[in-house]
């Protein structure tokens, strides 16, 4: 479904991804995991081409995206999450979520405002609060929720478990396993991996801008001293 | 009492052009990030086109036909505007969108000049809204009453689009965080033109509901502007019901002005707005502005390095040069390399404030103009010698610089540009109505040079060392542990803080300097031209110098030099033709769009590319 051959990405004149390939299949939930710096933010905007590879390319469907404007790629099914959450805090939740919704797609679930809300309870209860009034897990739901209203048949997450209270991050495993049970692909990168482990059963691990291992967990715990040196502080 | 209430509902109708007008700018600076300088020419253009559409459609049904089908049309030429001028800009730093729409200033001027002719024109009444109803014993015109009526619809409409629809919902996400709106499936372009649509179509409307007050003329696009930006200061930078509020004070206290002190007038409105401010910096309604970084997108800024030994003997060859021009040039070309040089030295003082302490002042021309009139007030008033008014004309400026920099600088970005505008204004309003001092609109004249100074060959000399110098010594400053902090303090005020910088007072001094230097060339300038006139303190004046600077290339040092030479040697060929104003606009905007990084950037890319100069080390 998604992939990412042999990108190269820079910021101004830093070199932060180097000739990265990566592929995601349909229905997997693939984790990317790496340490602080590795280069998963940057890959997932990459993906998203709100940083434009300068080389390399990026096919999503089959379909070359590189250097399409990111509001082509997301109406093309991609949906991104940003580590930042990015609320619109003047806006109320329903807002919010008004802004992410585009047209039911042909082959994606068609997401409603009351889908969401039994997706993540928390939400509906403050359905009229601004979204700066909502606790950090909460933002995180309501991102989740406000990318989900494009009713994307590809999720990009990024770090959906930073800094949020540990009994909401139960709650936020659930929701992805329930996203991938109805047949959403996700490409998460994350850097807690019990959460990763939680909710996805294959892993890119990335290191300085590069991958070095791609494959299931599986066949990374049967190497833990392969593990430990790329995930371990 | 019945003079009392009736001056009130004057106000109160004036508010309701005021109102739109602001409206549609607060609008656009929300969403797009761009101060709209051309926006006041929106408004201008929607009299006109109102006008026109009024002698052609009849009776009630046509006069308001006619208003609404003018902020259609005007709309729509915001949006030809927006594709053509903005699309190609929006990647530019920030602050070149500014000159582009200064550009468009220039040439909506002329093409209402070619289409409408130089005369003023009276706006038609309104159909069945001619008379006056008397209130108290006191007339009040009916169509002040319908206007007062219809504002607040035109408010709640605008309230309801951006409160309840989607596409409302769209533009308050889109002023927060544009990239995510677009990351989420909005294409932000098309929402930037809707949004230039309705700003301009708005200011279209504010236009033409003013005619049968005010009529059309070829000034309300500078008059209206200063206006605007007050009421949108005032009111709070995006808010809706703070434009609204401000609108009606600022045109409620212009009404009673008229009446108590008529002397006041100009000046009352920038009073306001400075005691609003210093009580509330961001407006009554308006919340804090999360400073972007203006001018300074886009690319790392290069460090700047003191000119090697090729460098400055280029540049003594050059000071030599101009040193011969006397000698073997014209009288006209010696006269007019002057005014270059007093330019330049303006521009550069600019370009210190604007490329080196990252503080965009809309109003540099305060401290040009208030050297000019310190020079020149001294002789007038004082018999001063020329020696001395020179002395005391950069002096003079510093210390207004040092005034307005204290209060200006309790804010930031573009409420801080908008403060130095208001300041200038307020200079300039004191000039223009202070008769008995300044002269008021007929100026200062008979202010030459002693005899010594007096042939245009010695005066030559003086300028070239005192602009050279001046020059020379902002770019010293440069070099020096103060312009070290400046740049820290432009690039990032908390880590400058941090290692115990005080930003404030480095800024503060910078903006004195600054203000000094054009102070400077405001005294030359009058013992150039022998007079001085109120128009050395407007808004022209001080957007000359920004073109300037923008044009040069904010972030090379000489930006400001090469850009003066080149602007006072273009405009003193292009002001020779009738539809200047046109070409000069156009020639902006060429600029704009095709050397993004100004006359210098473009030259050193260009110079990079052909091997000439050495480009930056990679790496970082």
């Amino acid at each position: 479904m998604l992939d990412v051959m042999q990108i190269n990405s820079f910021y101004g004149k830093a070199h932060v991804l180097r000739d990265l390939s990566l592929s995601v299949t349909t229905g997997q939930v693939v984790a990317l995991l790496g340490r602080n710096g590795a280069g998963k933010t940057t890959t997932l905007k990459s993906i998203m081409q709100l940083v434009v590879p300068r080389s390399g390319q990026v096919r999503f469907n089959g379909t070359d995206i590189t250097g399409w404007p990111a509001h082509r790629v997301a109406r093309a099914g991609l949906g991104y999450v940003p580590e930042d959450r990015r609320i619109f805090g003047d806006l109320s939740v329903l807002e919010n979520l008004e802004v992410g919704r585009q047209p039911p797609r042909q082959g994606t679930a068609t997401w409603s405002q009351d889908a969401l809300f039994d997706l993540f309870p928390n939400l509906a209860e403050r359905r009229r609060n601004r979204g700066r009034d909502l606790s950090g897990g909460e933002q995180q739901m309501l991102s989740i929720a406000r990318t989900l209203m494009g009713n994307p048949s590809c999720l990009l997450l990024d770090e959906p478990s930073e800094g949020i209270a540990p009994v909401i991050i139960e709650d936020m495993a659930r929701a992805i396993v329930q996203l991938r049970d109805q047949g959403l692909t996700v490409l998460l990168s994350e850097q807690n991996l019990h959460f990763a482990r939680a909710v996805s059963s294959h892993a890119v691990i990335l290191d300085r801008g590069t991958t070095r291992y791609s494959g299931s967990f599986a066949d990374l715990d049967a190497d833990p001293e392969f593990r430990d040196a790329w995930l371990s502080v | 009492m019945g003079l009392f209430i009736a001056q009130l509902l004057t106000g109160l109708a004036n508010a309701g052009a005021l109102f739109m007008v602001a409206s549609g700018l607060s609008l656009i600076f929300g969403v797009t990030r761009i101060v709209n300088f051309a926006h006041g020419s929106f408004y201008m253009l929607g009299a006109y086109v109102g006008y026109t559409l009024m002698q052609v459609l009849p009776g009630a049904f046509g006069f308001w036909g006619a208003i609404l089908l003018t902020g259609i049309i005007v709309g729509l030429v915001g949006v030809i505007v927006e594709i053509v001028v903005l699309r190609p800009v929006y990647r530019a730093p920030e602050l070149f969108q500014l000159v582009a729409t200064f550009g468009v200033i220039l040439v909506i001027q002329d093409l209402a000049l070619m289409i409408w002719g130089p005369q003023d024109l009276l706006g038609p009444r309104a159909p069945g809204l001619k008379g006056v109803v008397r209130i108290l014993g006191e007339p009040v015109p009916k169509y002040d009453l319908a206007l007062i009526g219809i504002t607040p619809f035109v408010a709640l409409a605008l309230w309801w689009l951006i409160a309840r629809t989607r596409v409302g919902i769209l533009v308050r996400a889109a002023t927060q965080d544009r990239e995510m709106v677009g990351a989420l499936g909005v294409n932000q372009s098309w929402l930037f033109t809707g949004v230039f649509f309705l700003g301009c179509a708005l200011a279209g409307l504010g236009g033409a509901v003013q005619l049968p007050k005010g009529g059309a003329d070829l000034l309300m696009d500078f008059n209206i502007l200063a206006s605007i930006f007050v009421v949108v200061v005032i009111g709070g930078m995006g808010s809706l019901p703070g434009a609204y509020l401000a609108a009606v004070l600022v045109s409620v206290l212009n009404v009673f002005g008229v009446t108590y002190l008529p002397q006041s007038t100009l000046v009352l409105m920038f009073v306001v707005m400075a005691l609003v401010l210093m009580i509330r910096p961001y407006g009554l309604l308006g919340r804090e502005e999360v400073a972007g970084d203006p001018g300074q997108s886009g690319e790392p800024e290069r460090p700047i390095k003191p000119a090697g030994a090729r460098v400055r003997l280029i540049v003594a060859a050059g000071i030599a040069l101009l040193a011969l021009v006397p000698l073997i040039a014209p009288p006209f070309a010696t006269v007019l390399v002057t005014d270059i040089l007093i330019f330049c030295l303006f521009a550069a003082s600019l370009h210190f404030l604007l490329g080196l302490g990252g503080l965009v002042s809309f109003g540099h021309a305060a401290f040009f103009g208030g050297g000019a009139y310190t020079a020149a007030l001294l002789v007038a008033h004082a018999d001063s010698p020329m020696e001395l008014a020179l002395l005391l004309a950069p002096l003079g400026a510093g210390l207004l610089a040092l005034i307005i920099g204290w209060i200006c600088l309790r804010l930031t970005g573009v409420y801080f540009a908008m403060l130095t505008l208001a300041f200038a204004q307020l200079l300039w309003s004191l000039v223009y109505q202070w008769g008995d001092v300044t002269g008021g609109d007929d100026g200062l004249v008979d202010i030459w040079p002693p005899d010594w100074a007096s042939s245009s060959t010695v005066f030559f000399y003086l300028a070239l060392v005192l602009c050279v110098g001046g020059i020379l010594a902002l770019r010293h400053a440069a070099h020096a542990p103060f312009g070290y902090a400046l740049r820290a303090a432009r690039d990032s005020k908390r880590q400058a803080e941090a290692t115990g910088i005080d930003t404030r007072a480095v800024q503060w001094g910078a903006f004195a300097l600054a203000g000094a230097m054009a102070g400077l060339a405001g005294g030359l300038f009058v013992f150039a031209k022998g007079s001085v006139f109120p128009n050395e303190l407007e808004i022209t004046r001080s957007f000359d110098a920004l073109i300037v600077v923008f044009l040069g290339g904010v972030k090379t040092l000489s930006g400001g030099v090469v850009g003066g030479a080149v602007f006072e040697s273009v405009k003193d060929v292009l002001t020779r033709f009738e539809y200047w104003r046109l070409a000069l606009g156009l020639t902006i905007i060429a600029v704009v769009i095709l050397a993004p990084e100004g006359i210098v950037g473009s030259l050193r890319r260009l110079g990079e590319r052909l091997g000439l100069l050495r480009a930056p080390e990679d790496g970082s």
